[in-house]
């Protein structure tokens, strides 16, 4: 694997309880680069990125630059809100100090007490923590399942100006499933539509037609194509 | 006198240690698990009372029996949890009633802690240090896993090899608990301290120093209370933790 990659991926095959999920999925992913991986409900999005974390069963290659460091930002953590388990807390699982703590906290921009129930956030401050959670150990990639879920339009706005500033300044490489198109044409550098197979994979500006948006979500969506300058 | 002392020693590391992996249990939504596996150690309770050996040591192997059941059942059927823990506590009931002696029936349904000899005192202690001493161990890596098994996947963890860790640590407190409070009451020792801690803490340290000691005040409250009146002090241990409960209702934050 040439210095540049981060991850590279062949003929990837995944069956959950014998259902075809994803097949014959290959692509790479080169260092400070954001993929985005572009989808219906159903598509096998999350699916790849638990496959890409080693959550899940494959057959076929994913080959990550060695040693490298992860994070992942899950798409809901239902489960939280049944253990009272404070902001500070929640960071102590991963062993870090109070300082270590305090200073991702200002990085992601998260205002409220460190005593407070993770349960009890709002979904922007959660998602806020849940991205400094991942962020803990240095990571040099992170694979966010779907950013703006649950969160308003500015607040949606708010989770990406943070991204793009803690790519810069991290040098992340990201890797993102989302199902807005904004998103993919604002951040990305590659994309690639998957619904179950690969429908298509490329820069943003050259893959996504109408065409290729109607293979992927079907014949009702009616699609705009806007610049921003 | 003497007889007392041992029945509270007893009383403080099983209901303490119950108490503390009890917390562990409701995050994770298996409270009443110990239920269905305090149930399956009937069998094993009467043929302890039968042939007169410990009855933690004739539980034991029925909770292990009784977590490969539900375990591999729920692998293959997809069942919820809640569903196959009224079939399994049902056989175990029906099982244990075949041949349990009526007269020794109170016993194993709830409990006897009160004629402990040393020798059970001290290995109940020691296997109550065994079992917190694990429990502090894996706790933080078992919150993670209660929370997200993915994410815990995601960030290296063993996640079969902490549950079986845990599930290891019920079925040893589910053993000592039968004794203590029977196999109709052990969900109780768990799962009712959990809660009044849940109530009332307002973060995970509370939440893990009170469960135990409400599961400590009510073992001697039970005890004390038998001492008193003559009542079985199995139920009257719970009943202590039911009024523990009760309360962290009213001051629930």
């Amino acid at each position: 694997m040439s210095n540049n990659l981060i991850l590279k991926v062949k003929n990837l095959k995944v069956q959950i309880n014998n259902e075809k999920i994803i097949e014959n999925l290959s692509f790479e992913v080169k260092k400070g680069e954001v993929l985005t991986i572009l989808g219906p409900n159903g598509a096998g999005k999350t699916v790849l990125l638990k496959t890409l974390l080693g959550i899940y069963p494959f057959e076929g290659e994913i080959v990550w630059k060695e040693g490298v460091r992860i994070g992942y930002v899950p798409q809901r953590l239902p489960f939280i809100k049944n253990i009272p388990i404070t902001v500070e807390e929640f960071f102590k699982l991963k062993n870090l100090s109070k300082k270590e703590i305090e200073n991702i906290l200002n990085e992601i921009g998260f205002k409220e007490n460190l005593k407070k129930e993770v349960g009890n956030l709002s979904s922007g401050q959660f998602q806020r923590i849940l991205i400094g959670w991942a962020l803990a150990k240095n990571p040099e990639v992170l694979l966010f399942d779907e950013p703006m879920t649950g969160i308003d339009i500015k607040g949606e706005e708010t989770i990406y100006t943070l991204l793009k500033r803690l790519k810069e300044k991290r040098g992340l490489t990201l890797l993102l499933v989302t199902h807005d198109l904004s998103v993919v044409y604002k951040f990305s550098d590659f994309v690639i539509c998957l619904n179950k197979y690969p429908v298509c994979q490329g820069a943003p500006k050259d893959v996504l037609s109408p065409e290729t948006l109607r293979n992927l979500y079907g014949e009702e969506i009616k699609f705009y194509q806007h610049y921003h300058k | 006198m003497e007889q007392l002392i041992l029945s509270l020693i007893t009383g403080i590391f099983i209901a303490g240690t119950a108490g503390y992996l009890g917390t562990l249990m409701l995050s994770k939504r298996m409270a009443l698990v110990a239920g269905p596996l305090g149930h399956l150690t009937l069998p094993g309770i009467a043929l302890a009372l039968i042939y007169g050996f410990d009855v933690s040591l004739g539980a034991f192997p029925f909770v292990i029996l009784g977590i490969i059941l539900i375990w591999l059942i729920e692998i293959k059927t997809k069942l919820p949890l809640e569903a196959l823990t009224a079939i399994v506590f049902a056989l175990g009931v029906a099982v244990s009633f075949l041949f349990l002696p009526i007269a020794k029936a109170e016993t194993a349904l709830i409990g006897d802690i009160t004629k402990v000899s040393l020798n059970e005192v001290i290995i109940s202690a020691l296997l109550c240090l065994l079992v917190f001493f694990v429990v502090k161990k894996i706790y933080p890596k078992m919150v993670l896993i209660n929370i997200s098994e993915d994410l815990a996947k995601a960030e290296k963890i063993n996640v079969k090899k902490y549950n079986f860790l845990y599930l290891m640590a019920i079925a040893i407190i589910v053993a000592l608990g039968v004794k203590m409070v029977g196999g109709l009451l052990t969900a109780a020792l768990v799962a009712i301290p959990a809660c009044a801690s849940r109530n009332l803490s307002k973060n995970l340290l509370e939440y893990i120093c009170l469960a135990p000691l409400f599961g400590i005040f009510s073992a001697v409250f039970g005890i004390l209370l038998f001492k008193l009146t003559g009542f079985p002090a199995g139920p009257l241990i719970i009943l202590g933790s039911g009024l523990i409960f009760l309360i962290s209702i009213i001051f629930k934050k």
